[in-house]
């Protein structure tokens, strides 16, 4: 009953979608369909409720593990914990669709509730386009993957009691990307919206801005999580492998780290008004790509996926409709759009806009490598593009990139004299200098990682110049976020530069009471004992572990082995410090009875970790801020309509 | 209407052909070898077993086209195999075995229960032979002309179909 | 302070989303008794020659793996093709005649790091045309911009 229930409500949620596409593309129209144009917005905020009742549904008979859905019967298990039985309800294709849908329905609900800044035909086009993305997930459910498709016979017992999958990390990474996916396909309606009324005005940037700013900080979250998910769990202490999967999370990220930007000087100086919606267009296009890499198995990855052409066929020609509809949309309508304020290449805007084009040319670099090798593969050649490319092509643009990062802040919107900021920038400059003279003295290592070094430590200083010669507690919170969001990216470089060049790696054979020594670290295998656990037998080494005369600790990495499915992997074991990471990894058993170690010692790995967390702190503070001065300009313009209606009262009286 | 605002659509379209052609396309995981015509690198390989000669490149250069099999007993699609190289070898032809990462107690084992069609097996512990010819997994089956020359490999497990394909190839060899 | 304990709340947040799975895992059915080849998990004992084989296992491709340099596998290929690698370092072999050994056997799949050929010369051309484009679009945009405002300031 409640499937069935879950299941009707996708349809009203479909027929909702059309009305919203319907209505708003009739209010185009002029006044005579003023009534259907009416109904956008109750339709949007209707949708809403439904699809979260839907997904309810969902969740629901996971819950009570209801056997006679299918995909409940495959992909849960009576003896299931609850939160695993919960987030399996999304764990697989359909459910994650379903959520996708969900949270995008509900945004789309949101933004016809509180979004009263645009004009009302701008708005009724967005929610069209809204009502237009979401229809087409809702095709895709209701036609190839009903979530709540019964079986003929209910199964005796569910399929999903894999205890590989029962993840917590698996179980809320994905829902983090979809979110970030979600805030981009609110900010592409916007663009698309803006786009039919050729209305890109600053407070189009205004409404976008948050959804945009929220996108990121998940798509942040997510990234940073994922990277280090990977370098604890591959075993090789690599963080970052420019794996066609990582890409295709990077790629959103990107666009939207310019979207962010230049969305901003539309708000407050209203420049970059076709640039704004074309990177608006991007940035949903690049989430889109990325679901059908992943899903379509076209692309080989090292994280594996359940993978299914037919859905990635599905996807493809989403992708065809959304995006191809767009950039239609985007070349009849674009030239008509008024050119945006102007300004001089040393101003706020002059350096947003040089970072915009170098985001965008990384953009098409990592796009380019990534797609590279499918391209090649249609003429039966094949290539392999990775580090070797990434890194160099990368840091080309990063590097002039960076440096406008540390000077642009302090530039006045407009027009600005180099000279104003001449001392800051000096100093900026003698830092940057100096940091790449010291890292030159320290130790032979990469030009890169010597860039990195240098870069980290000018960003870091630059990234608080803005609050210079200001009242710290009178500037405003979304400064705070930027500051904190461009300190991150700092931290960051200053990690990954470090691991880079300081990383010192110990491969050996041990027998046990034998030890090693690495980075400063003596360690020690005291023993190599047998453990269990549900579904996987391990042998488990005891290492002990000193650094200098502090008190040595244990640490455990073990090497695992899978019954069902049948495989091996290995845990590593990490023991952290303020200054690094000591890392181990257990290998095989050699015939003398010497067991195989992997160590390394990575000073200040984890700052690249941290530094995503600020980045994702610094888009928090962002939306926080923002929010704040909507509310409050929307405050004083309702108190400023009081005043004049009460005026207007007592001229009447 | 200015032309520079197709682009991105005229970029997006190709994206869209080529995406959807390759989704159309079977997924090829095999690494074809880039030896094929040319000749094989020098190697020479210590007999797997006693009794049974060793392998080295000097063995594919007296004018018979041979197949060079590489396989292991530690390798399922191996076993399947096993038959259709015994038929192949009752059709006449000469086949060289190369043991990966293998132990003569496994090989012989191996040979016991599914047949020997080898003239001749030699041990390859590291995979040497492996990475000099170009092959990437096991079991692959090359087809070696008279003079040493690579001129084909097929990948995979060698199946019923494949067996007079093989032929025709050591034939086409000769 | 109150920095700290945000990061600190943070950490513990991202700490629940990192929980492992197993991807490193690697099919169990090849299941050779062997004890991997000398290099494959030996490092070689002159520093100099060791990061020189490093940078080069970490842009050579696992064939047998999922999208995985060999310096980042487990797999009992990638462990052989370590030991090429660091044997023939030791030997005195320069690290790109290794690399072309390799892709002479394998074609360019095999490195991560394409080479211009006639079959690569996009991946390097796309970023320059890419760069001029960018730069002759700033260049426009903003000195003609410039120029206007000088030659007409009250606008």
């Amino acid at each position: 009953m409640i499937a069935e229930l879950g299941h009707a409500a996708l349809w009203l949620c479909a027929a909702l979608a059309a009305l919203q596409l319907f209505g708003g593309a009739l209010a185009q129209r002029g006044a005579q369909a003023a009534d259907v144009a009416a109904l956008v917005r109750p339709a949007a905020m209707a949708q809403a409720l439904l699809a979260g009742f839907a997904f309810c549904c969902l969740l629901w008979v996971f819950a009570i593990t209801d056997l006679s859905v299918k995909l409940v019967a495959t992909n849960s298990h009576s003896l299931k914990p609850m939160i695993f039985k919960l987030s399996g309800s999304w764990g697989n294709h359909e459910g994650s669709m379903l959520l996708w849908v969900a949270v995008m329905a509900m945004a789309g609900g949101l933004i016809a509730l509180v979004e009263k800044r645009l004009p009302e035909k701008t708005m009724q086009a967005t929610l069209a386009a809204q009502g237009f993305v979401a229809l087409g997930f809702y095709a895709f459910l209701l036609l190839s993957s009903n979530p709540f498709e019964r079986l003929p016979v209910p199964a005796a017992e569910g399929q999903g009691l894999n205890p590989l999958l029962q993840d917590i990390g698996l179980a809320f990474h994905p829902p983090t990307l979809y979110f970030g996916y979600v805030g981009l396909s609110v900010a592409f309606s916007f663009a698309v919206g803006a786009l039919v009324t050729r209305q890109v005005t600053p407070d189009f940037a205004r409404a976008m801005r948050p959804w945009v700013l929220a996108a990121w900080v998940f798509l942040t979250l997510g990234i940073t999580a994922g990277s280090y998910w990977a370098y604890y769990e591959l075993g090789w202490g690599g963080y970052w492998f420019w794996d066609p999967v990582e890409n295709a999370s990077l790629l959103p990220w990107l666009a939207a780290t310019a979207l962010l930007h230049s969305a901003s000087v539309l708000a407050a100086r209203d420049a970059l008004r076709t640039w704004t919606i074309m990177l608006g267009v991007v940035a949903f296009s690049m989430s889109m790509l990325g679901t059908f890499l992943v899903r379509s198995g076209l692309l080989t990855s090292v994280h594996a996926f359940a993978v299914d052409p037919e859905r990635g066929t599905f996807i493809l020609i989403l992708l065809a409709l959304y995006i191809g509809g767009a950039l239609l949309l985007f070349a009849l309508r674009a030239g008509h759009v008024r050119e945006g304020e102007r300004f001089q290449l040393t101003s706020r805007e002059g350096a947003l806009v040089f970072n915009n084009v170098m985001l965008s040319v990384i953009l098409g670099v990592v796009l380019l490598g990534t797609m590279y090798p499918l391209l090649t593969e249609a003429f039966d050649v094949r290539v392999s593009v990775g580090p070797p490319y990434f890194n160099p092509f990368g840091a080309v643009f990063a590097i002039p990139m960076f440096l406008v990062m540390m000077v642009g802040p302090m530039l006045r919107w407009r027009r600005d004299s180099a000279r104003r900021i001449q001392r800051p920038v000096l100093i900026i400059a003698v830092l940057v200098f100096v940091a790449a003279v010291l890292a030159l003295i320290l130790g032979d290592m990469s030009i890169l990682a010597l860039l990195g070094f240098a870069m980290a430590a000018g960003l870091a200083v630059a990234s608080f110049m803005p609050l210079r010669g200001r009242k710290l507690a009178r500037v405003p919170i979304a400064t705070w976020g930027m500051v904190l969001a461009h300190f991150g990216i700092a931290v960051s470089l200053f990690g990954m530069a470090s691991e880079s060049a300081f990383t010192t790696e110990r491969l050996a054979a041990v027998e046990q009471g034998g030890s090693v020594d690495v980075g400063g670290w003596t360690v020690t295998l005291a023993g190599v004992d047998p453990v269990a656990g549900p579904n996987w037998t391990a042998m488990e080494a005891r290492l002990v572990a000193q650094r200098g005369e502090s008190d040595p600790i244990i640490m455990t990495p073990q090497s695992r082995n899978f019954w069902a499915p049948q495989m091996q992997t290995t845990e590593s074991a990490l023991a952290t410090r303020l200054d690094g990471q000591l890392y181990a990894v257990l290998g095989n058993q050699a015939d003398d009875g010497r067991w195989q170690v992997r160590l390394w010692w990575k000073p200040f790995v984890t700052f690249i970790w941290y530094g995503g967390l600020l980045i994702a702190l610094g888009g928090v503070l962002a939306i926080i801020g923002r929010v704040l001065e909507d509310l409050k300009r929307r405050s004083v313009r309702a108190r400023a309509d009081e005043r004049r209606a009460d005026r207007r009262e007592q001229g009447y009286a | 209407m200015r032309w520079t605002l197709w682009v991105p659509l005229a970029l997006f379209t190709f994206f869209l052909g080529l995406a959807g052609y390759q989704l159309t396309q079977p997924k090829d995981e095999f690494i074809p070898s880039t030896m094929v015509g040319k000749p094989l690198p020098e190697f020479s390989l210590e007999p797997m077993l006693e009794g049974a000669p060793g392998v080295s490149t000097a063995d594919f250069q007296d004018g018979q086209p041979r197949l060079l099999n590489v396989w292991a007993s530690w390798c399922l699609p191996c076993i399947a195999e096993a038959p259709h190289l015994d038929a192949l070898k009752e059709e006449g032809a000469q086949i060289v075995g190369v043991a990966i990462r293998d132990t003569p107690e496994n090989v012989a084992r191996f040979l016991d229960q599914h047949g020997n069609p080898y003239s001749r097996i030699g041990s390859d512990p590291i995979s040497a032979i492996q990475l000099e010819i170009g092959s990437s997994g096991v079991p692959e089956t090359f087809v070696i002309d008279g003079a040493g020359i690579i001129r084909y490999q097929h990948i995979g497990d060698v199946r019923e179909r494949d067996v007079p394909i093989l032929l025709d190839q050591l034939e086409k060899a000769r | 302070m109150a920095f700290r304990v945000i990061l600190a709340s943070a950490l513990c947040l991202v700490s629940l989303i990192i929980q492992p799975i197993g991807p490193a895992a690697s099919p169990a059915n090849a299941q050779d008794s062997l004890p991997p080849a000398p290099y494959a998990y030996q490092q070689l004992d002159n520093p100099a020659q060791e990061q020189a084989a490093m940078e080069l296992m970490h842009s050579l491709r696992c064939l047998t793996c999922q999208s995985q340099s060999i310096a980042d596998s487990d797999a009992p290929l990638a462990g052989d093709m370590r030991h090429q690698v660091r044997t023939r370092i030791l030997a005195g072999e320069e690290p790109e005649v290794i690399r072309a050994w390799l892709v002479e056997r394998y074609g360019d799949y095999v490195s991560y790091d394409p080479q211009i050929s006639a079959s690569t010369w996009p991946l390097f051309a796309v970023p320059l045309v890419l760069l001029l484009l960018a730069g002759i679009i700033l260049f426009k945009r903003l000195g003609r911009r410039e120029s206007q405002e000088h030659s007409d300031p009250g606008s």
